[in-house]
């Protein structure tokens, strides 16, 4: 039997690490234990579309897929793709969310001036709890936005919304990200962490 | 056993190593495409396995191994049971002596394919059997099932996950160190092996009385299930059965009756459901099957049972099933109070994310070269199967046409007997050339067509993860081959004028094609470039301050990694591959790079 009952959706832009970020979390809650089933975007969406991952920690998922209004969490790593996947979210379900935007081709030609400020704002009006995180700033040290999936999973096990020991986490990184990308990962999950645990506090 | 967790393709592909299986083939495709990597990382060295050229190669190599006894697998996508289907009608009259499985992935939605068609009508068309996995679970153990039903009835048979239980993870218990199967070797036979029209007639016959044989047998499938009682029966097949099981959870005031093997039809178990029920759903993907089939009982045994799916609007046509469908429908269907949404009706206008090429992407500077050259002349644009498909999105604009694998060179033969004035270029990837190019090349020389002919090598499959192909050197034996030289094939079939150019040499690629433009006959351009995602960035580009803001660069070539921030143009650095396309773009050269 499962320890926890948990929806976890990511979601974000093709080529922003989703994946990893979904394969930890997956990973870290079979190791406590519990029955995992998840589903990932693949094909031809990946090459700059918009890419979710479902994480379905329990023993009550019969669907890949978590059904509308029924995620616990989201890990956005794009403000529009919050907005665009919030139906996924529980009416008391936690978004924490990317405020650096990704511009897609259409976007560039058009110039419609999205800057993702209007979708956190819509966020935060259709949520209770929404962490904004910058992605930017906070893995500047790191030399490169690509630690960010680890850096977000580490928010999320700050604020113990993911029902996640962090040990397990941390081992799990330990155990699949290639050698010469372990520590900086590590870093940025244990950055990630201090943050998410102010939010826990509160 | 072994706990794993697992994609619902490698469940697939370990089911069968498990199941003994001795030859795996295939063609990529997603979402099948794991489905042989992964049997590439399990498999003990007794076990041949193949990227085959196409499809129907991968059949027919496959009904070598059955004929002498060995099991067999071909993995597919559902578009390439089609290319398939020469050998499949065949096979299914002559049957096999090993068991054959051919597993189709089926894309509802559709998310990666051109069409959404239904292999279980395709599997009713060629009069064979076919299983239909609900969840990466059931599909490890369905596939033993498809082999033994297989032997037991000498045919080969249809195996067709759909996209999400392909790519579903779930945990399975797997067996260690299988061992493949031993085999008797072929007996020759010519009666029994070789196709005539007696052979057809006779075993026609055979397979038409055989089917409903089958049918009773899986009346009795373990996988076919009914659990629940009630007035109200619920049929489901596939991840729709799971979209209707979350929905019910442990609910049992409802029959639910899941089909996990549409064609031959289980019918006495179907009928054991309909005579109890007064309304039944269909829970379905794609074509109304099982409800046609429900349709065609309820009618011959004069049952008074209503029946509710696609056809009764009832359905969706089209796309794919969710949870949340599986939600609104069976819960209208029962009477339930519809669960409150938060209301999302208020949500701003989000940016569309069509797919792109990538950054760096040398089929991103092909296509520019034979725009640029082609600027001002009547040109039609005729593209093909792969990443090069996205040439059509703005700004490059310069797909016109798309159809099936191979069909970009062969249509625009067509183009160019409708239409001497213009010029006709045909885009093909290297392994689609290898897959299904060639013919219609030789067909372009033969008959005479004006065409150029961009074979956009990239040495690689890219769109579907990066398979080796005949021009790769490496084949899945992990063995280092001769290449297939693409040069020297379109020599050998005639082509007179081929040049070889990189596409990132912008002028020269102009130029190549504005040669080839006034030359008649079948003319060839290779523009060779290593697929960018398989290649280390060599540089980042960088915008210096002569830039004017002109937003040449984006108005041009469209490259992800190029936006508009504050006014001002911008690279993004993690995207950035140093490719340099921008900056023979820039006409200020505001655009250096550095490395």
């Amino acid at each position: 039997m499962s320890k926890i009952s948990k929806d976890i959706l990511l979601c974000g832009v093709g080529g922003q690490g989703t994946v990893l970020a979904s394969k930890l979390i997956a990973a870290a809650a079979m190791l406590e234990g519990n029955t995992v089933h998840s589903a990932e975007t693949i094909g031809m969406a990946q090459r700059g579309g918009s890419v979710t991952s479902h994480v379905r920690i329990g023993d009550r998922a019969f669907s890949p897929l978590i059904p509308g209004g029924s995620a616990d969490l989201m890990l956005a790593f794009e403000p529009a793709e919050a907005v665009r996947n919030l139906g996924y979210l529980k009416q008391d379900g936690a978004v924490i969310v990317n405020s650096v935007t990704v511009k897609p081709v259409t976007e560039s030609l058009a110039d419609t001036g999205y800057d993702g400020k209007k979708e956190l704002e819509y966020l935060k009006k259709k949520c209770g709890c929404v962490i904004v995180v910058d992605a930017s700033e906070l893995c500047r040290e790191f030399g490169s936005s690509k630690f960010f999936n680890t850096a977000i999973l580490g928010v999320a096990v700050g604020t113990g919304k993911t029902g996640l020991d962090r040990n397990s986490v941390l081992s799990e990184i330990e155990n699949r990200v290639p050698e010469r990308f372990r520590e900086v990962n590590k870093k940025a999950f244990l950055k990630g962490e201090r943050i998410g645990e102010e939010y826990a506090v509160k | 056993m072994k706990k794993e967790y697992v994609m619902g393709n490698s469940a697939i592909a370990l089911g069968a190593l498990a199941a003994g299986v001795n030859l795996v083939s295939g063609y990529p495709g997603t979402p099948s495409s794991e489905i042989i990597e992964t049997v590439a990382k399990y498999k003990n060295g007794d076990v041949h396995l193949e990227w085959s050229v196409n499809e129907k190669a991968a059949l027919e190599v496959a009904a070598g191994a059955a004929y002498a006894g060995a099991r067999a697998m071909v993995t597919m996508k559902q578009v390439g049971l089609n290319v398939a289907s020469d050998p499949l009608m065949s096979l299914a009259y002559v049957g096999v002596k090993g068991g054959l499985v051919i597993v189709a992935a089926d894309d509802p939605g559709p998310i990666s394919s051109q069409t959404e068609q239904d292999t279980r009508m395709f599997a009713e068309f060629a009069r064979i059997p076919v299983f239909d996995p609900s969840s990466p679970e059931e599909a490890y153990i369905m596939i033993r099932d498809a082999f033994d039903y297989s032997e037991k009835y000498r045919t080969p048979v249809l195996f067709r996950p759909t996209t999400r239980v392909c790519h579903a993870y779930a945990s399975i218990e797997r067996e260690e160190d299988p061992v493949p199967k031993k085999y008797e070797g072929f007996i020759k036979d010519s009666k029994k092996w070789v196709i005539f029209p007696r052979l057809s007639f006779m075993n026609h016959e055979m397979i038409e009385k055989r089917n409903p044989m089958i049918g009773d047998d899986f009346s009795g499938y373990h996988l076919n299930t009914v659990t629940g009682s009630g007035k109200k029966a619920i049929f489901a097949s596939g991840i729709s059965y799971a979209y209707v099981k979350e929905y019910l959870q442990d609910r049992d005031d409802v029959i639910l009756c899941k089909i996990s093997t549409p064609y031959p039809f289980p019918e006495k178990l179907a009928l054991s459901v309909l005579e109890k029920a007064e309304e039944v759903l269909c829970a379905e993907e794609l074509s109304p099957y099982i409800e046609t089939q429900l349709q065609r009982l309820a009618g011959i045994h004069r049952l008074p049972v209503r029946i509710l799916g696609k056809t009764t609007g009832n359905g969706r046509l089209s796309g794919e099933n969710s949870a949340d469908w599986a939600a609104e429908t069976v819960g209208e269907f029962l009477g339930d109070e519809p669960k409150p949404k938060t209301d999302l009706s208020d949500m701003p206008p989000l940016p569309v994310r069509p797919p792109v090429l990538c950054a760096g992407c040398p089929h991103r500077a092909s296509f520019y070269a034979v725009k640029k050259a082609m600027a001002g002349r009547k040109a039609y644009f005729c593209g093909d199967i792969g990443c090069y498909t996205l040439g059509n999105a703005m700004p490059l604009d310069m797909t016109d046409t798309c159809l099936c694998m191979g069909a970009g060179i062969t249509m625009a033969q067509g183009f160019n007997h409708m239409d001497k004035d213009a010029v006709s270029f045909a885009f093909v990837g290297d392994s689609t050339f290898f897959a299904s190019g060639m013919t219609g090349t030789v067909n372009a020389v033969y008959n005479e067509a004006d065409m150029i002919l961009c074979v956009l090598d990239n040495s690689t499959t890219a769109m579907t993860g990066h398979q080796p192909h005949p021009g790769t050197g490496r084949n899945m034996m992990g063995d280092i081959i001769e290449k297939i030289d693409i040069v020297k094939i379109l020599e050998g079939i005639g082509v007179k004028k081929i040049v070889t150019v990189n596409p990132f040499d912008l002028e020269s690629a102009v130029g190549a094609v504005r040669d080839c433009a006034d030359i008649p006959g079948v003319k060839a351009i290779i523009f060779k470039a290593p697929c960018i995602a398989l290649t280390k960035p060599t540089q980042k580009m960088e915008i210096t301050d002569r830039c004017i803001k002109c937003k040449k660069c984006i108005k041009e070539i469209g490259c992800p990694a190029i936006t508009v921030s504050e006014g001002r143009v911008v690279i993004d650095t993690t995207l950035c591959t140093g490719c340099g396309l921008c900056s023979k773009i820039c006409p200020v050269n505001a655009i250096g790079g550095e490395c």
